[in-house]
């Protein structure tokens, strides 16, 4: 199940792997992403922590780990075409996954319902 | 347009060099690893191909001396040509910048070290500080003196523990930025529902780690934070230290001495509030304004006056913070803001800051049936407007600026503020007559309305530019950063 946090990033943990990425919703709102700084791999993070920044043609944003964990893989294939971030934010435009992820974390996130309550505003 | 350096032929020359009179400097006197392998392609053109090259060059520019520059947070006005006269009158142009280090040369440039001193102390009192520094080569770097000086201040105290700098959203940029590069770790605060520093999200950040807040004043929202005083108080309470942002100082010169309001330290851009120019990057002049209890801190060298009313620069600064600057500064462009200040004189400054707060009212109240405005109240020397209406019809504030350039106008700055969605940031400083803001207005007016009769044409626009819409996003992804070579 995805969660989402109100700074506009996406998690969903699949057997304590977590992969994440920035929401549709965020995509849109950046417009025509032409770069993404990946975080490294092995590098830990703490929930809130900034593990990224995507660039568009607007601005440019950090991106916020949801929950804390360390970074396992990251998404070579948008570092190489960041068109990919607008293509499918949810999907292949994935950011980075994280292993040793706290769990217990994705309470304080939103559900994709109150996410969506939460854009709507 | 070609290239300069695919024009002209082999050997083709346009200025024929004296006869050197001094020992030739060859290759053989590099060290072999720094030797280029092959003669620099350098562009072979005749005069007249260059005067032609650049002229067709300049014809493509917009700049202040050719159209309306409201490119709002950047302060576009109009530089008064006595200053470009000023800095190029021999005595000073042709001065060593070393001169005045030199034993017994400052007797030499004794002019030129007076004209910094008066305009350290016409800064100082504009300002409201104890002493200024003229060295910062720039905005961002006069943020970076003044934060090396909190640093130098609270470990001089023997308080090493604080290592955050509070940042409010509606700061900018180059803020967190300076903070980060000076060792700081940096904090943001919200603004509040008036686009003001949130007070109780100030104190929540507050605490024996923290060193300071650098708040942009007024903020690039355009309006002055109506708590400022206590926003200065509050750090202090917290043993912190207020910086103040004063990249927006054209909104205030002349009426609001902030050191008045408690700060400790700010900087000016002398290319924004002081009319010099901003070309190309540089060279610029950032300088900084301390209050009493930093004024030890200062980079050196400094300038002082002597009793017999002689100049000279002083080094026996133990606390200062060092050097930042090669020489003193640009100077060249510290002699153009003490022209322009010399000419206003202390009322001239007030009017600067009346007219570009009542020049960016008047674009604001003239607009507001027509673009969205989070905020209603009064602005400074700038308005934050939102294209959000126009979006319902596929328009965007990017389609908004193309659609000005067309006009005949340079666009404002777009998609900035961030905290406002679909930003059109105008700045029409106090420079511009009233004619010229009603054919601005007319025109933002007819755009908005075209925006819902014929969204296409405005989102064609420009087409009356010597190239029409650029493709920026290809442009980012796929960067082409070198001329192709002519042969």
């Amino acid at each position: 199940m995805k969660y989402y946090a109100e700074t506009h990033e996406w998690i969903e943990v699949v057997d304590g792997i977590a992969t994440m990425g920035i929401s549709t919703f965020a995509a849109e709102e950046l417009g025509d992403l032409t770069y993404v700084e990946m975080p490294a791999v092995g590098k830990a993070f703490a929930a809130g922590a900034v593990i990224g920044t995507v660039e568009s043609v607007k601005a440019a944003s950090d991106i916020f780990a949801p929950i804390g964990g360390t970074v396992s893989e990251v998404n070579d294939a948008l570092a190489a075409d960041p068109a990919l971030l607008n293509q499918a934010p949810e999907g292949d435009g994935w950011i980075c996954r994280l292993k040793d992820v706290k769990e217990d974390e994705l309470k304080t996130l939103l559900t994709a319902e109150q996410y969506q309550k939460t854009i709507a505003e | 347009m070609e290239l300069i350096f695919n024009q002209g032929a082999a050997g083709r020359r346009g200025v024929r060099l004296p006869k050197c009179d001094v020992r030739p400097f060859t290759t053989s006197d590099l060290p072999a690893s720094l030797r280029r392998g092959a003669p620099a392609a350098l562009p072979e053109v005749s005069e007249l191909e260059t005067v032609r090259h650049y002229t067709l060059l300049s014809r493509l520019n917009m700049g202040v001396d050719t159209h309306f520059y409201p490119l709002g947070s950047c302060t576009m006005k109009y530089n008064p040509k006595i200053n470009e006269r000023m800095a190029a009158l021999p005595g000073f142009a042709n001065q060593h910048p070393l001169l005045s280090q030199l034993r017994k040369g400052g007797s030499l440039c004794q002019g030129s070290l007076e004209v910094l001193y008066e305009t350290e102390r016409m800064l100082s009192a504009l300002m409201g500080f104890a002493a200024t520094t003229l060295q910062p080569m720039a905005g961002a770097n006069g943020e970076l003196t003044s934060v090396m000086m909190f640093a130098a201040y609270h470990k001089a105290r023997g308080d090493q523990r604080r290592t955050v700098m509070l940042i409010p959203d509606a700061a900018h940029g180059t803020n967190p930025a300076s903070a980060a590069m000076a060792g700081f770790d940096c904090r943001e605060i919200a603004s509040d529902a008036d686009g003001d520093v949130d007070l109780d999200a100030l104190r929540a950040a507050l605490g024996d780690d923290v060193a300071g807040i650098m708040l942009t004043c007024p903020n690039t929202l355009g309006f002055f934070d109506k708590h400022v005083e206590k926003v200065v108080e509050l750090v202090h309470q917290a043993g912190g230290l207020a910086y103040c942002d004063g990249a927006n100082f054209n909104a205030i010169v002349g009426r609001v001495r902030p050191g008045d309001l408690g700060f400790d330290a700010m900087h000016v851009n002398v290319h924004k509030t002081f009319s010099t120019p901003h070309g190309g990057g540089g060279p610029g002049a950032g300088p900084v304004g301390v209050a009493e209890k930093l004024v030890p801190f200062l980079p050196k060298s400094r300038v002082v006056k002597h009793a017999d009313g002689s100049y000279s620069l002083a080094y026996d600064y133990p606390q200062s913070i060092g050097y930042i600057a090669p020489f003193y500064g640009n100077f060249g462009i510290l002699l153009r803001t003490y022209t322009y200040l010399t000419m206003c004189g202390r009322d001239g400054c007030k009017r600067i800051s009346e007219n570009a707060v009542l020049n960016a009212n008047y674009i604001r109240a003239r607009l507001a049936p027509y673009y969205e405005q989070k905020f209603t109240r009064y602005c400074m020397h700038e308005c934050v407007l939102s294209a959000r209406p126009q979006t319902r019809f596929g328009v965007h504030a990017l389609d908004i600026a193309k659609a000005l350039l067309d006009a005949g106008f340079h666009a404002p700055t777009i998609y900035f503020p961030l905290i406002i969605p679909e930003a059109l940031m105008i700045e029409p400083t106090e420079t511009e007559s009233k004619e010229m803001l009603d054919r601005f207005c007319d025109a933002m007016i007819d755009i908005a309305k075209k925006a819902e009769s014929d969204p296409e044409a405005i989102k064609r626009c420009p087409l009356t530019m010597p190239i029409g819409r650029l493709d920026e996003v290809s442009a980012a992804r796929q960067p082409v950063l070198t001329a192709r070579p002519c042969c």
